[in-house]
């Protein structure tokens, strides 16, 4: 879409946007967030990057495809069941360990995963739709 | 389909792969042998690990006498098939898959033979179903490949579902999974009631798989596989693994009328059906086929005796059919790869130009034809005196034997003189011998088939006494001889000879009357099958068509008066007692977030432009995003407040392709009213409906869980976020899986659309 403002703003929206997408997903554990929601969020900035500079841009963006970025999303949520049965524990046990002040477990590779995959999902359909 | 590999001399002589992978095979049976001696004494080697115990279902294997036959078969005929493979496929395309699943399908093969439960029996012979599918298939550009490997799947797989429920029945009735506890229980399984039914039902499975007459249409159908594949799934192994669970499950359900007398006469008729019918092709292929039919017949009519001799005769038939059929088979697959044809009509004098085939074809077809000193000799011996001793229909056991036994004289008489003998037709002297990868496997077997025939006493002692006993209660020594005397069973083989002898003479005869037979037959169940298939595609497509009529106003209408009905009639008696306590209150700003969306409703409702419908939508959402925020749900207003805006780039994405509103003829009266009276149905359905449910008190205990554990157990002070992604993560993995899938498949719509 033509429109120098939107273009503009949509600049310093979108790193902005994405930099905020991280947060939430890395505050989700204790506050409101977590890697659905962060993925909602990454894709709303990639969609309004889409509108403006069009869904080439994007790819270019994001480097990878859309459904690749998926799969590798569901694979690390999976990947995060298997430190349990490695402890001994049911498959989807949370790990954890501590490092330092924090602890840092398996729930984040799993939501790490969720976030891919929901990103993922929204990016191939969306992009797809805006080339179509 | 096969590039024309003699003739170009461009495509590899030999795929490296399939040499290297045929170790495997290899490995695995060097890993039997070694065993082979205990188990001879009578060891058994036995694992178990759980997989899921409350289902009975375990990882347990069990290496005995039985096993240890078919495993030697398989992993033998499976060295050879990979070698003659790695040398008869080279040019295919995809070579690698077909490796893959040709050594999945061996392993298992070899899981169904050694499984000592039966669910776990069952995965393995689903597996055998699909990889047979996919390999019948292997040449799928062509669409009689397609068509028929469809046809094994349909037929075997829906046998195997007869099988899971006999198995299930077995399990309902409360009988254990294992099979060899289930061996020890044999009389309260034959006692018990629903007996009949888990015989039926594992029988079906069984005959589908073994190609029984009425299900045997599908295995010289699935000749369409490559060669190496025919000889290894469907002449030696695969389609002998109905006749394995027949034996596998002799200590449990053997013995009764039923299952004696449904096998015999079943077997009996497979045998002669496939007898007479592999007069009929001249493919050398499909004779070959129904031949194979023919022992599958002749294996279920033994299987089906409770005596030691008839299982004997199982057990060894088992062995010379497996050395014969291989080798044929194989040596036909070479006679193609040579000569490019299969055609009995075109093929002759061949025994000039490829002696060794011709000298591997004469061993493997003396054997089937049961020549004195030949493993067949024995085979058929053992075979009259068990029809003889048959328990029930001695008399049409012993016909069906002698009569299919005859047929497979005169059959092998063809297989032998037609292509090798006579003079060189037309260009066939320009033909040379095949390599010798794909020579070893006809020649060993073809060797194999004289060897045992002159020492049956150690075939007797090592593999056939060892297989019976494990299935069979008394153990007594089991001997096959070279020469009995003259006795009944000898003279009934002399009267083979001289049978098969008169059919070889008077076969173009015979043939004719055939064929005009089969062509007048209004009743077939080929027929049945493809008839049914096609009834039931119809009925499936105008289903489909009446439910699917692309119409999304219909399915809307469809899913909207389903829920009004569906919920209504449940919920509205009960509404007059709930109405009584409704109370509204909230802070002031919920009444003014209610009037907004209320008017973003009326905009959506009223707009005439999609842009303004679809800005009426996102307030609509906005609204009901900040109700949550206002009563105390951070987390869910969030979540709708970006999926809101999400989806408005979606619809905004879609809908601003279709034509512009105001130019679309305004819907009529009629259809406003209706859609007006379903969304106000809807509404005050789902709003009486909420009413009601927070009047009922809400049970606390889980949240109680949450808030005690979420800290302490997950480390994370949001309990919801912590339900997602740790107490029920499982979920949440089911979810995103649905998501990627769901989002997967949306692409591929789109781009086909775009394609269009």
């Amino acid at each position: 879409m033509q429109s120098l403002v939107l273009q503009t703003a949509t600049r310093l929206m979108v790193g902005l946007m994405l930099v905020f997408a991280v947060y939430v997903l890395l505050r989700g554990h204790h506050e409101p967030g977590g890697g659905f929601a962060a993925a909602l969020l990454a894709g709303t900035a990639f969609a309004l990057f889409a509108i403006t500079e069009g869904p080439d841009q994007v790819r270019r963006a994001i480097r990878i495809r859309p459904l690749t970025m998926a799969m590798t999303g569901l694979a690390l949520a999976l990947a995060a069941g298997l430190p349990g049965p490695a402890a001994g524990a049911p498959f989807l046990t949370g790990i954890w360990w501590q490092a330092g002040p924090i602890a840092i477990g398996t729930p984040l590779i799993f939501d790490l995963g969720v976030f891919l995959a929901v990103l993922g999902s929204i990016l191939s359909m969306l992009l797809c739709l805006e080339e179509n | 389909m096969r590039p024309e590999l003699s003739q170009t001399g461009k495509a590899p002589d030999c795929c490296r792969a399939g040499l290297f992978s045929s170790l495997l095979p290899l490995g695995l049976f060097v890993l039997l042998c070694l065993a082979w001696p205990r188990v001879v004494q009578g060891d058994i080697f036995a694992v178990h690990w759980d997989w899921v115990p409350s289902l009975d279902l375990a990882l347990a294997f069990r290496l005995d006498g039985l096993g240890l036959l078919f495993g030697l078969i398989i992993t033998m005929t499976g060295f050879f098939v990979t070698l003659y493979a790695s040398t008869y496929m080279a040019g295919y395309p995809q070579l690698g898959r077909f490796f893959v699943y040709l050594h999945g399908f061996m392993l298992a093969m070899l899981g169904i033979v050694l499984s000592d439960n039966l669910l776990l029996l069952f995965v393995f012979w689903e597996a055998t179903t699909i990889l047979s599918f996919l390999l019948i298939g292997f040449d799928h550009d062509q669409a009689g490949a397609r068509e028929n490997a469809r046809q094994a799947l349909l037929v075997t797989g829906g046998g195997g579902l007869f099988l899971l429920m006999g198995i299930l029945l077995l399990k309902s009735a409360g009988f254990p999974m294992a099979i060899s506890l289930l061996a020890t229980s044999g009389d309260l399984v034959r006692a018990h009631a629903l007996y009949p039914a888990i015989f039926l039902c594992i029988l079906v499975g069984v005959m589908t798989k073994s190609g029984q007459v009425p299900f045997h249409f599908w295995l010289p159908n699935a000749m369409s596989a490559p060669t190496p594949i025919s000889a290894f799934l469907h002449a030696a192994t695969m389609v002998k693994a109905g006749i394995f669970l027949l034996l596998r499950l002799h200590p449990a359900m053997a013995g009764t009328p039923l299952w004696t007398g449904t096998l015999v006469l079943i077997g009996g008729i497979t045998a002669l059906w496939g007898a007479i019918q592999a007069l009929g092709p001249c493919d050398l292929k499909r004779v070959l086929a129904y031949t194979t039919l023919m022992a599958l017949g002749v294996l279920t009519l033994f299987a089906g005796g409770q005596t030691v001799l008839s299982l004997t005769a199982a057990a060894t038939f088992l062995m010379v059919h497996a050395l014969y059929k291989a080798a044929l088979f194989l040596a036909v697959g070479s006679i193609d790869h040579q000569t490019g044809t299969r055609d009995l009509n075109r093929l002759g004098g061949l025994v000039k130009c490829m002696p060794l085939t011709a000298l591997a074809v004469t061993g493997a077809t003396l054997s089937m034809a049961g020549f004195p000193l030949f493993f067949g000799f024995i085979g058929k011996e053992i075979m009259y005196e068990g029809a003889l001793a048959q328990e029930m229909f001695p008399v049409f056991a012993t016909f069906a034997t002698l009569v299919a036994n005859a047929l497979m004289t005169a059959v092998a008489a063809v297989i032998l003189i037609t292509p090798f003998a006579g003079p060189l037709r037309g260009k066939l002297s320009l033909v040379c011998e095949v390599p010798w990868t794909m020579r070893l496997g006809p020649a060993v077997m073809g060797i194999l088939g004289v060897v045992f025939g002159i020492i049956p006493e150690w075939v007797s002692a090592h593999l056939i006494e060892p297989a019976v006993f494990a299935i069979h209660p008394d153990r007594e020594e089991i001997r096959l001889v070279f020469f009995h005397g003259i006795n009944l069973p000898l003279l009934l083989s002399i009267l083979t000879l001289s049978l098969g002898g008169l059919i070889y003479g008077f076969r173009s005869f015979l043939r004719q009357g055939l064929l005009t037979v089969l062509d007048r037959l209004w009743f077939t169940f080929p027929g049945l099958y493809q008839s049914g298939l096609k009834g039931f595609l119809t009925t499936a497509g105008r289903f489909t068509g009446i439910v699917q009529n692309g119409s999304l106003h219909t399915y809307l209408t469809v899913i909207i008066l389903v829920m009004i009905a569906a919920v209504g009639s449940v919920w509205l008696p009960h509404l007059p007692g709930m109405a009584k306590n409704v109370s509204f209150s909230g802070p002031w700003i919920a009444a003014g977030l209610f009037g907004f969306i209320l008017i973003a409703t009326a905009m959506v409702v009223t707009a005439r432009h999609r842009i303004l419908a679809i800005g009426g939508l996102g307030g609509v959402g906005a609204g009901v995003a900040l109700v949550f925020l206002v009563f105390g749900a951070p987390d869910i207003a969030l979540t709708q407040l970006l999926v809101e805006t999400l989806t408005l780039v979606f619809v905004s994405l879609i809908l601003l392709r279709l034509p512009p509103l105001e130019k679309a003829n305004p819907p009529s009266r009629s259809r406003t009213l209706r859609n007006a009276g379903l969304s106000l149905g809807a509404g005050l359905i789902t709003a009486t409906l909420l009413t009601g449910v927070v009047q009922i008190p809400l049970d606390r205990s889980l949240t109680a869980f949450f808030e005690a554990n979420s800290v302490a157990a997950a480390h994370g002070r949001n309990i919801v976020n912590v339900i997602l992604v740790d107490f029920r993560s499982f979920d949440t993995l089911g979810e995103i899986a649905v998501v990627v899938l769901a989002a997967w498949a949306g692409v591929n719509l789109i781009r086909r659309r775009k394609e269009r």
